[in-house]
């Protein structure tokens, strides 16, 4: 697919540079006018201006419906860079970046459209003198990712010569497994998998990457890290917001699909997945892949007992009122879309057999958080007396994502005084006090990912349909299933009480 | 921000330290959202004069705060110690807010035979320690180097070049060096790596046939370090540089295999410290310049038929708060490659 000659030799100038070089590379946004371009990707391609780190080539080209001029386009740009960058733009920087975009109007299944980009991308490498790569980002709504890849192939732009072509493909990846299954089949009739980057930006957060660092770079957990120590864990997500005018979006997704496929179901790939040889693409996503295999999806009679769905009622959060799902502005009368989804797995592995993990998401909930909880057994034999105090608890190690990155060990330690009374202490570890630097967002780190051909932090073809395979039959079971009531909870509570029969006896959910 | 000082005149270190403990744990019962950085210690050594000068940098680094600073002015004629110990943080809102800590103390010449006894009660004991002595490493530094990881130091600062690159080599023996000098030349080595990064121009490191860089002028030394870099990546012996075309800057070359590789280090008129541009140029007529310019780097590219070409490469200024703030955050990594350019700089040195 590609044609670019393998390297004659290394490069001995790298050696040692934190930034990496780019080869010169033209980023083609279709939907460059939607909300993921305004705040995010914009402002991240502002951002890399700003540290250097673009190619020393870069042209960027904006594909939209919209009817605009160049001009239209970059006064747009600025509007989004300087509102939503998380740094004050540098005016040459930003003047410079504006320069040289360019925009295509058009209907992404116009014929003509690739004809006029193939025309912009042709001036590019001429004007360069040298082939640029290609990457597409599709920042679109899902239905029109077959149509611009076929549209792509069509026009032979898949390919170029002596220089990479590749696609960068926005979340969600289908709607289910088949869909999902149709899709990458589309995508790989025109593609090669090493050309498709399919984005979670979840991926590109420095806090889940660190997951990767918590397990692999230190030796004190790996010897506790099985089914031999540890008791349960759980993983949640929780958001203190509703749908906010997001209905027709929420509407089709729910809540496993928007949170629970795609980020808490990577959570919990990194979190059991076996140590990769390298820190490599196809290394790293054989392990996820692996572990996501290992998780047997429920039969239909099982879906009951493992997952549950739910919807937020009317409540309060934060001191402030806040109406019930169903009555939120564009949400469908009796509609049966979960906003809170409760699952129980088990990952069939050496490592984890018998060892639930629990799963949750909602919105409205009693406060923002998303953790990972592992609990571990009891100590075998308790000499110590409990009297006069909570007693010996089981340790707890707390990864926190959000708010605060960091790391909790809860311990059992002896409350001053004569007795021998225990209570539970924690040993905190806050990433905010150990690294003065501000996290660059996610999406600046994968655009230059794909821009350098580093898929690490994409999902593989075979990861994506592992994923859907495992969520495909609660999806099912509960479209089909249109008589039994949707358990309620109150908006701002921790969620139903009804998630607790998810528990294996002795279990119990973290306080939010 | 906010801010907690305390502060005692002809006091000791350990209450000094015994005072920032004070007021970590008030500031942390007052709001137990408060957790101190624990990142690491900067220990800066000046004389009265560039106090303010170095305080003003210091406050200019952005993000890049080392987490307990400890800054030793010296006083002719003073014979006591004084000193202020302060936290400063931003009031959490929605998660922790992370303390920072600084603690100023004012001592006399006669102090500085025992520094280490000074110095060593108030950083914190189990995070690296980074010693910075703005102006030139003296002796001062030799006295700290058994509590220091890292040596902070500008090689620009030495009114002689060559002596600054040797007593940054020397250095390099006892602790790990992040040198001012090399990180301004981070970008054109970035960037001269870029350009001939695609496979199929990096045959064209082999036909290099000069190499110019323009720099400031007080800044020869970071244009050595960069030809340095260049030489000791690319395997050339570098030999020592004569004197430049009438007679202003150096000039002279190094030996790859067995061709020869012209070397000049031209200064320029530049408001910052720094370079101003580089040019590499190969046997085939292949060149590239790099040159400041607003917003980035003006690149411009001689192709061997004689055709030009030229183009932006974005990027914004660190200014030298930005490059300072950058050596506090490099004290927590290690380039490999430093070493290795510093000695061939030391090679192009004139004899």
């Amino acid at each position: 697919m590609t044609a670019a000659a393998a390297p004659a030799q290394e490069n001995p100038l790298v050696e040692g540079l934190e930034r990496l070089p780019v080869h010169p590379t033209v980023l083609v946004i279709f939907g460059a006018t939607g909300d993921l371009a305004h705040r995010k990707l914009l402002p991240a391609l502002y951002n890399l201006a700003h540290e250097g780190a673009l190619p020393e080539r870069f042209e960027l080209v904006g594909i939209a419906r919209r009817n605009q001029s160049h001009d239209d386009f970059r006064a747009v740009a600025r509007e989004s860079i300087e509102r939503f960058s998380r740094r004050k733009p540098d005016p040459d920087v930003l003047e410079g970046l504006l320069d040289d975009m360019r925009y295509l109007p058009g209907s992404f299944d116009d014929d003509r459209v690739y004809e006029r980009l193939t025309h912009t991308l042709a001036e590019f490498d001429d004007k360069a003198g040298q082939p640029l790569n290609r990457v597409f980002y599709l920042s679109t709504a899902p239905e029109f990712f077959p149509i611009i890849v076929g549209e792509l192939g069509k026009a032979g732009l898949h390919a170029a010569e002596r220089a990479e072509t590749r696609i960068v493909i926005e979340k969600p990846f289908g709607y289910d497994l088949a869909s999902a299954r149709r899709l990458n089949a589309q995508v790989l009739e025109v593609f090669d998998e090493s050309q498709v980057f399919r984005i979670d930006h979840y991926l590109g957060k420095e806090t889940v990457q660190n997951l990767l660092a918590f397990r692999f770079a230190n030796a004190l957990f790996e010897p506790v890290w099985n089914r031999n120590f540890i008791d349960y864990v759980q993983i949640t997500a929780a958001e203190d917001i509703g749908i906010g005018g997001r209905a027709g979006y929420y509407e089709h997704a729910g809540a496993l699909r928007d949170l629970v496929q795609n980020h808490m179901m990577q959570l919990l790939a990194l979190l059991t997945m076996e140590p990769p040889i390298a820190f490599e693409a196809n290394r790293l996503r054989d392990e996820k892949l692996k572990v996501l295999e290992a998780i047997v999806p429920p039969r239909p009679e099982e879906v009951a007992n493992i997952a549950l769905r739910a919807q937020y009622a009317r409540g309060v959060v934060g001191g402030k009122e806040v109406p019930g799902y169903l009555e939120e502005d564009g949400v469908a009368p009796g509609s049966r879309t979960e906003t809170y989804a409760a699952l129980r797995l088990h990952v069939s592995n050496w490592r984890w057999a018998g060892i639930p993990f629990y799963l949750r998401t909602g919105k409205e909930l009693a406060r923002k958080v998303t953790e990972i909880v592992v609990t571990l057994k009891p100590v075998p034999h308790l000499a110590l007396r409990s009297t006069g105090s909570v007693g010996v608890q089981a340790n707890q190690i707390i990864l926190t994502l959000q708010p605060d990155e960091g790391v909790t060990i809860q311990l059992g330690a002896k409350i001053p005084g004569t007795g021998m009374r225990i209570r539970p202490v924690n040993m905190e570890f806050r990433y905010g006090t150990s690294f003065l630097s501000e996290s660059p967002e996610a999406y600046e780190r994968l655009i230059l990912d794909a821009m350098r051909g580093d898929a690490t932090l994409f999902t593989r073809n075979d990861e994506i349909e592992a994923l859907w395979g495992i969520i495909d039959p609660i999806l099912t079971a509960w479209r089909e299933d249109t008589t039994t009531p949707i358990p309620q909870y109150p908006a701002g509570s921790a969620g139903p009480k009804e998630a607790d029969a998810l528990l294996d006896p002795g279990h119990r959910w973290n306080r939010l | 921000m906010s801010q907690d000082v305390w502060s005692a005149e002809n006091t000791t270190p350990d209450e000094v330290e015994a005072a920032l403990r004070g007021l970590l744990r008030r500031a942390h019962a007052a709001n137990d959202l408060l957790a101190p950085a624990r990142v690491l210690n900067l220990v800066v050594v000046i004389g009265a004069e560039r106090k303010d000068e170095i305080a003003e940098r210091l406050s200019r680094v952005g993000r890049y705060h080392a987490s307990r600073t400890v800054l030793c002015t010296v006083h002719e004629g003073r014979t006591t110690l004084d000193a202020t110990a302060a936290i400063h943080y931003e009031e959490p809102r929605n998660g922790i807010g992370v303390v920072l800590e600084q603690v100023e103390i004012e001592i006399g010449p006669s102090h500085l035979a025992h520094l280490e006894t000074i110095v060593d009660p108030v950083v914190v004991s189990e995070l690296p320690t980074v010693l910075w002595r703005p102006g030139g490493a003296d002796e001062v530094v030799d006295r700290l180097l058994g509590l220091t990881d890292v040596i902070l130091l500008d090689s620009d600062e030495h009114a002689d070049p060559a002596s600054a690159l040797v007593r940054a080599r020397e250095l390099l023996g006892s602790a790990y060096v992040v040198d001012l000098a090399w990180l301004r030349t981070t970008p054109w080595r970035e960037r001269v790596a870029a350009s001939f990064d695609p496979p199929w121009r990096r045959p064209a490191l082999e036909r290099i046939a000069g190499v110019s860089v323009r720099h400031r002028d007080s800044s020869q030394a970071c244009a050595l370090l960069w030809a340095g870099w260049l030489a000791s990546r690319l395997g050339w012996a570098p030999a020592p540089l004569g004197e430049g075309p009438s007679g202003a800057g150096l000039a002279g070359g190094a030996t790859r295999a067995e061709a020869e590789v012209g070397v000049r280090l031209e200064p320029v008129e530049l408001r910052t410290p720094g370079l101003a541009g580089v040019t590499v140029a190969c046997t085939d007529g292949f060149a590239l310049s790099l040159d400041r310019s607003p917003g980035g780097l003006r690149a411009r590219r001689q192709a061997p038929d004689g055709e030009e070409t030229s183009w932006k490469v974005l990027g914004a200024s660190r200014g030298e708060g930005g490059i300072l703030g950058e050596g506090v955050r490099q004290a927590l990594l290690r380039d490999p490659t430093y070493g290795p350019a510093l000695d061939a700089a030391r090679g192009f040195c004139p004899a």
